[in-house]
């Protein structure tokens, strides 16, 4: 019997199959079924920043628009009791998720700016959460607006939002870091506990009829997975953060990757939309038996084992490995 | 017991007792009184339980008719039960309102009391609709404030128990039901206290039960009608002690004591004054102010009007009572005194000849006429009547308020007499309906109410525009009772929240001297004097004003605010009035926001409060100095190039001066001119569309989604452009039937309201830079003048010849000239393009029977019309006759034209020696299905017109007559979904049914979008709305299935932002079709909740969530065997919840009710997929005889 038991931000998991922010956190139906099927932690889909500003400021604008204008119409839609905006459900939601399952429930909120909206990372703890996963993504398009400074607000939020939790802090980024393990250890620094790298999000496509800027999202490929690969290989070991790989985690040998690289979950999305959430318990058998095929006792046996650090081969993630490349052609 | 006090209008006030008092409540929206339907709706939903603990079942009906009927089937069967109502809405209850009192049936309605529509229909208040009602037996009950309206709604519920006759509470429209006043709220107690539970439960037993079945609604024979009439006598003689008593039972639990006729003034007055209503508290101050001058005068106020007491009336009058003047607010032509004269001189010669009276002789009796439809009625005016009673021979059946230049019924009175004391302050405010102005000046009368010692009171004036929308506040407060219901003329404070205004309002007109004047202003301190009219600056230096500037949009920028600057306006004036410490102020304010606005979240109340703190930084103070320099002036209201009437009449009602009208300058029979709104240059936007020529692929698109008409294309010889302005612009046409032609697509720069419509439809890109389009907003003020300049040349060239292209294509379509513009409609108005499509394809040939609603309101709301003529003098004639009744309004009109073209026809045949045999047939057999023929018809008419002209043969005269009606006539019979969905849905049928030549045309908003977004049966599931505050619990009715079904009629589903081809070749279709036709038009509309500029894709999203199909189904095809139905739409393609939730009706019930709103779309989903498989097999079958399928 394999152990496949693993620690992720001070959390004890049963495997390391952790299910990212999707659409499939949106019930607690969706939850429980993520439980059955085996996954040890579930990342509950993202509450935003600009969901929690702009749904308030939407709701006002259409209720108060053009109203005390007309003596007939003073106005235009009734007077309703209460609302339940996003964030408020969104708080309700982790309640009911922890009432409804016993796997650890961790949190998460997509935002950059300090401002009135991180005190919803304190309202996700008190719901019960397990842990918060901050996703930090700004796409500057300034430019008067330096990589230094970016950086800078990226850490002033996880700063606040430290000082207003007691629970574990994992930062997802993009990799769009110019100097990863620097930024990692001031993230350490900071107060968070975990990396989840990488961030996948909307990327604009052109409608070449109507010249138009169209969104567009796919979902993920194991092709994907190779960044945040060589990334958690880089890091594991040099700064004190456990890692979340995310993107591109299809199969069993791209957990296994994962964890070889040194990541303490593998975190999986798209694989579990494309093929249903049973695919979970599929990835999690199949896990065993690879670990069985190949004479591992446990998970913990082989993390960071491909690691720069482990793996004897440190020029493999640096550029030698791209000359290398480039001769093989 | 602690006091609870609010502030609150008298709607408000009434409907709280309403609610609490009774079990079912049938409700129907008419303004004024639908919020009153609204909130107990609203209160419902969220559970609000009555006196007994259990929530009232409110349910709205299709009709007042139809809710009075509820609501006597409700009474009759043992419910507590009442309904809200006003004008037009209490007539169609009269016939049942007469069952329930026959019946005896205790029962309360509540009247916001409003005039009827004459000569013209109106919102506002009088007692027009009480006192047309007073003949069916209702006891009628009227409050004159919103206290008063508060605690007489009690009394009225209380009495009708015991007394078993239902009452009328009434009190006026606006005056009442929209002044926001500081009132005692009636704790639940008290009202415990008056009803008595076994009158309840005597009306619960008397109700129809086959447990104990008796039979009521007899049909009676003149053996014994008569004396079964008369067994209600002693009900009728017990009432009004029943009254008075609970009026005592009230004093004695609230301290407000209330007498059935209640007198005001001297012991000794020889002058006293009758009157009902709100007026009451202008006399009775009046004459407290008339007394402590000296003069003996007073004033009766009548309580309960019905029962007359002749008794209470006389008793409660002084003896020494020489001239009685008799108020009424209404009028009744051709009667010899209005209603409440006649009583009283009833009662005063009764009680002398009966010896009750306090009096040996009889005083002399005058009655007069006041504040018909909200006209003012202020201390000057009653200070008129008191002068008059004094004179030897007093003016009888007099009016007062008006200048009566006719037939010579007006007093005359000193407009300058003021009884308001100096302790009150006194607050008017300019604003503009989309800055918030109201609401703040609502949460502001509240805060001083509520958190100050003060009384307070707060009245709102409306604009008639929809789009552009001006209002004006009128605050009052101080530490005594406001007893002013009228509005200010002098005040303290005179803020304008529009610098614009400036130029076209005389508003310091309200300022007294001394007085405070705070103007909103982009100007600092050391330009601002500069850009003030001269006649601005006089007024600040004569009255010595201390004028405040503060620059609120920026304060609103800044605070991520837009230009929502309420508050930061609201900020200043508590400031500056001092009616509160700073600090407190500043804490009552953002209280208010918190409470106003704290349901829709943290965010917006941050940036309410960030709005505020930057508020007084930005406040200033300006040295006036002591002489005028400006060179700028106040704006006419029209040009002088206006026609006599649209600048003597039309103009003095647009610059705010119509009270100053006299009666000769009216028309006599409600009969305007039309094409009067191309005089009212509003600029009131302050980004316009600019045509980028070079781009354009001169498709109409633009031109077809305008919804004011602002946005025109010509084609037309290049020679005319040798006169063109310099900036005037234009590119080769690229029409084939106009080959050689030059083009210009032009905007109306000072009618436009911005809505960005055409730019959003514009389909022509730069292909370096697409976010560069053939138009494109810009700023308006640099380019007013210059654009000004090239519509008066581009109007100037010559419309295309109809008789040249065939508009079967938009862009062919869009050369046709609408004769709809620049209407006062929302900008962005959904349902505007439709008409102004319609007027384009046959305005010159066109009648319109407009049902009352948003249509017939831009339609038809003085000062100005927007239906239009062409060269020719032709236009569309059109008129609203009621809400109701339009279909048969049409159909009627639909008659007129048919049996006159019968009878023209046998006249040209008859006269055919005259007319010559060549065009006596000619005009018989005349082809007129296109512009061509429809031309050479009218050819024939002028031809026919100059060869009878001066023949003495009758019926060349009696042809002479008629003539016009050879040419081919359209009947449009428009109206909302509230029409024809719900109150005039059986008359719409019979009219269609009948086979008739007539064109409906359903704007269809799916909701009364006139009074504010009520449910219709056009609503669609899951939407919220007014009346449905829950979200539709059921799906739209299908009005195009019901019509399809009788095989006969032309019908279409459109929306124009879906499929423009479509709805053009639906409205060509509808109008050749020679029988019934009935298009129902998919209509944006602002109580859906989402910003209109997106109004196309949305309406595509309804089409393609199936929400809305495409269809024409036209009964020619039939004929020819084919499936006369056409889906013009594909299958759904995207969810019904997509669609949905990005509209705010129905995303807001995801938010206050998740469970509610997800089973609700299912269900929607769900039927609209039957829905869209029906359609779809009626389509697919066979109508070929011959198809072995069809057997």
């Amino acid at each position: 019997m394999v152990d496949l038991k693993t620690n992720y931000l001070g959390l004890a998991l049963k495997n390391p199959l952790v299910a990212s922010a999707s659409p499939l956190s949106e019930t607690v139906q969706g939850v429980q079924q993520l439980e059955e099927a085996g996954v040890s932690a579930v990342v509950v889909y993202s509450l935003f920043e600009e969901q929690i500003i702009k749904e308030s400021l939407e709701l006002d604008h259409f209720l108060s628009r053009d109203t005390h204008s007309f003596a007939e119409a003073m106005t235009h839609l009734p007077e309703v009791g209460k609302f339940s905006l996003a964030p408020e459900n969104y708080v309700q939601h982790i309640s009911n998720l922890k009432a409804a399952v016993s796997i650890p429930v961790i949190g998460s909120l997509n935002g950059v700016s300090t401002g009135g909206w991180i005190e919803y990372a304190q309202k996700i703890e008190a719901a019960g959460a397990d842990a918060l996963e901050l996703n930090l993504y700004y796409l500057p398009t300034d430019p008067a607006l330096g990589g230094n400074e970016i950086e800078a607000a990226y850490l002033q939020v996880v700063k606040d939002i430290r000082k207003t939790i007691r629970i574990p802090l994992a930062v997802k980024l993009s990799p769009f870091i110019t100097a990863l393990p620097n930024f990692a250890k001031k993230l350490a620094d900071a107060g968070a506990n975990g990396l989840v790298l990488f961030n996948r999000f909307y990327q604009p496509d052109f409608d070449l009829e109507a010249l138009e800027v169209v969104p567009d999202l796919h979902l993920s490929t194991s092709s994907e997975l190779l960044l945040p690969l060589r990334w958690i290989a880089i890091l594991k070991g040099r700064v004190a953060l456990d890692f979340a790989l995310t993107s591109g985690v299809h199969t069993v040998e791209d957990i296994v990757k994962s964890m070889m690289a040194g990541a303490n979950v593998a975190m999986s999305a798209s694989t579990l939309l494309k093929n249903g959430t049973d695919y979970a318990r599929e990835l999690i058998a199949k896990l065993e038996e690879w670990l069985i095929d190949h004479e591992y006792e446990s998970i913990q046996q082989m993390q960071g084992s491909l690691s720069q650090e482990m793996s004897g081969n440190e020029a493999a993630f640096e550029r030698a490995n791209y000359m290398k490349v480039l001769n093989s052609y | 017991m602690t006091k609870i006090i609010k502030t609150l209008d008298g709607n408000e006030a009434v409907a709280t007792i309403a609610h609490k008092t009774n079990e079912v409540i049938a409700i129907y929206p008419i303004t004024p009184s639908s919020n009153m339907g609204e909130h107990a709706d609203a209160w419902s939903a969220q559970g609000r339980k009555n006196l007994w603990g259990t929530v009232p079942a409110v349910v709205e009906m299709q009709a007042e008719g139809g809710a009075a009927g509820a609501v006597h089937g409700a009474l009759q069967t043992g419910a507590l039960t009442t309904t809200f109502t006003a004008s037009q809405g209490l007539l169609l209850m009269i016939p049942n309102m007469y069952k329930i009192a026959g019946e005896l049936t205790a029962s309360v309605f509540h009247v916001s009391a409003r005039s009827i529509a004459a000569q013209a229909l109106s919102i506002f208040g009088d007692h027009s609709d009480v006192m047309a009602a007073r003949s069916t037996g209702w006891a009628m009950l009227g409050s004159g404030s919103v206290q008063e309206a508060h605690d007489f709604a009690l009394i009225a519920q209380a009495a009708t128990l015991e007394a078993r006759v239902p009452f009328i509470h009434f009190f006026e429209g606006f005056r009442v039901s929209h002044e926001v006043s500081k009132i005692e709220m009636l704790p639940k107690e008290t009202i415990r206290a008056l009803i008595n539970d076994e009158y309840v439960h005597a009306h619960r037993a008397r109700g129809l039960s086959p447990d104990h079945p008796v039979i009521r609604g007899t049909a009676q024979n003149p053996d014994v009608f008569f004396q079964a009439r008369e067994t209600v006598n002693p009900f009728y003689e017990a009432c009004p002690d029943i009254v008075q008593k609970y009026m005592d039972q009230f004093a004695a639990l609230t301290g407000r004591k209330y007498k059935l006729f209640e007198y005001e003034g001297a012991a000794d007055a020889k002058h006293v004054i009758v009157i009902i209503g709100s007026g009451g508290e202008t006399v009775a101050e009046t004459a407290k102010a008339l007394n402590a001058a000296g003069k003996n005068v007073g004033v009766l106020r009548v309580r309960l009007y019905r029962p007359f007491s002749i008794k209470h009336f006389v008793e409660a009058l002084p003896a020494s009572v020489k001239v009685l003047s008799v108020l009424d607010r209404t009028k009744e032509p051709g009667a010899s005194g209005e209603p409440l004269y006649q009583d009283v001189v009833t009662a005063v010669t009764e009680a002398v000849a009966e010896g009750i009276a306090p009096f040996e002789h009889a005083p002399r009796i005058i009655g007069g006429r006041y504040g018909l439809s909200s006209k003012e009625f202020t201390p000057a005016m009653v200070k008129g009547i008191y002068d008059d009673m004094a004179n030897a021979k007093p003016k009888n059946h007099f009016t007062i308020g008006i200048n009566d230049d006719v037939s010579h019924t007006s007093l005359e009175y000193d407009p300058g007499f003021s009884i308001e004391g100096e302790k009150t302050v006194r607050a008017v405010f300019f604003g503009l309906g989309s800055d918030g102005t109201v609401g703040a000046n609502k949460n502001s009368i509240k805060i001083i109410g509520e958190e100050t010692d003060n009384y307070a009171q707060g009245y709102f004036v409306y604009d008639s525009k929809k789009s552009g929308a001006k209002t004006i506040s009128h605050l009052r407060f101080g530490p005594e009772a406001i007893r002013a219901s009228y509005l200010i003329s002098q005040a303290n404070f005179v803020a304008c929240h529009q610098f614009n205004f400036l130029e076209q309002i005389d508003m310091l007109k309200y300022a007294q001297p001394g007085a405070v004047f705070l103007l909103n202003s982009i100007y600092d301190t050391d330009e601002i004097w500069s850009q003030l009219p001269k006649e601005v600056q006089k007024a600040i230096i004569e009255k010595g004003l201390q004028f405040y500037i503060l620059d609120a949009y920026r304060v609103a920028e800044k605070a991520g605010m837009g230009r929502r600057i309420n508050t930061i306006m609201q900020t200043a004036f508590f400031y500056i009035s001092g009616v509160l410490p700073q600090d407190e102020a500043i804490a009552a304010i953002k209280a208010s926001i918190k409470k106003t606005y704290g349901k829709r979240g943290e965010t917006v109340v941050q940036k309410n409060y960030a709005a505020v703190d930057q508020a007084l930084a930005h406040l200033r103070k300006v040295d006036v100095p002591a002489k005028t320099t400006s060179d700028l002036t106040m704006r006419k209201p029209v040009s002088d190039a206006a026609p006599k009437f649209v600048r003597e009449v039309v103009g003095t009602i647009i610059a705010g001066d119509g009270d100053s009208l006299p009666v000769s300058a009216m028309p006599i029979d409600g009969t305007y001119p039309v094409a009067t709104t191309q005089w009212e240059k509003r600029n009131i936007t302050l980004d316009i569309p600019v045509w980028e020529e070079d781009l354009c692929i001169q498709c109409g698109k633009c031109v077809f989604v305008c919804p004011h008409a602002v946005i025109r294309q010509k084609v037309y010889d290049p020679a005319l452009l040798a006169d063109a302005p310099t900036t005037f612009k234009h590119i080769d046409g690229k029409f084939k039937e106009f080959p050689g032609s030059a083009f210009t697509i032009q905007v109306a720069p000072e009618d436009c309201t911005g809505c960005q419509l055409c730019v959003q439809v514009c389909p022509a890109k730069d292909k370096s830079q697409p976010k560069r389009k053939a138009l494109n907003m810009a700023a308006q003020p640099p380019i007013r003048e210059s654009e000004a300049v090239n519509w008066d040349f581009f109007l100037s060239i010559p419309e295309a010849d109809r008789t040249k292209f065939d508009p079967t294509n938009i862009k062919n379509s869009q050369l046709l000239q609408p004769l709809f513009e620049f209407s006062g409609a929302c900008a962005g108005c959904g349902e505007t393009p439709y008409i102004k499509l319609a007027s384009q394809l046959f305005g010159d040939r066109m009648v319109i029977a407009n049902a009352t609603g948003c249509s017939s309101i831009y339609g038809g709301n003085l000062p100005t019309h927007p239906y239009s003529v062409n060269k020719d003098g032709r236009g569309p004639a059109w008129s609203n006759s009621l809400f109701e009744d339009n279909a048969e309004f049409g159909l009627g009109m639909r008659l007129t034209v048919d049996k006159q073209n019968e009878y023209a026809r046998e006249l040209v045949h008859q006269l055919t020696n005259l007319l010559g045999e060549n065009l006596a047939d000619e005009l018989l057999i005349a082809d007129q299905s296109d512009e061509t023929g429809i031309q050479a018809q009218r050819t024939r008419v002028d031809e026919l017109k100059k060869k009878l002209a001066g023949s003495d043969d009758p019926k060349a005269k009696d042809l002479l007559s008629l003539a016009d009606v050879l040419v081919k006539k359209s009947i449009w019979i428009v109206g909302g979904d509230g029409w024809a969905y719900d109150i005039g849905y059986g008359g719409l049928d019979h009219v269609l049914a009948s086979g008739r030549n007539v064109n409906v045309l359903v704007l269809d908003t799916q909701v009364y979008s006139n009074t504010g977004g009520q449910s219709s049966k056009a609503t669609p599931m899951g939407a919220v709305a007014k009346f449905a505050a829950n979200g539709k619990g059921i799906p739209r009715k299908d009005l195009g299935m019901i019509a399809m079904s009788y095989g006969y009629i032309y019908v279409a589903q459109v929306a124009m932002g879906s499929s423009d081809m479509q709805t053009l070749r639906a409205f060509r279709e509808a109008d050749a079709f020679d029988g019934p036709s009935l298009i129902l038009a998919y209509s944006p509309c602002i109580n859906h909740g989402y910003d209109l500029i997106d109004q196309l894709s949305h309406q595509d999203m309804a089409v393609k969530s199936g929400l809305w199909p495409l269809y024409r189904y036209n009964p020619n095809l039939i004929a020819k065997f084919k499936n006369p139905l056409n889906l013009d739409s594909k299958a759904p393609t995207i969810p019904v919840k997509e669609a949905a939730y990005t509209e705010t009706r129905y995303s807001m019930l995801a938010l206050s009710d998740e469970g509610r709103a997800e089973q609700l779309m299912q269900t929607a989903q769900a039927d609209v997929n039957a829905r869209w498989e029906l359609y779809q097999q009626m389509a697919s079958m066979s109508y070929d005889n011959n198809d072995e399928t069809n057997e």
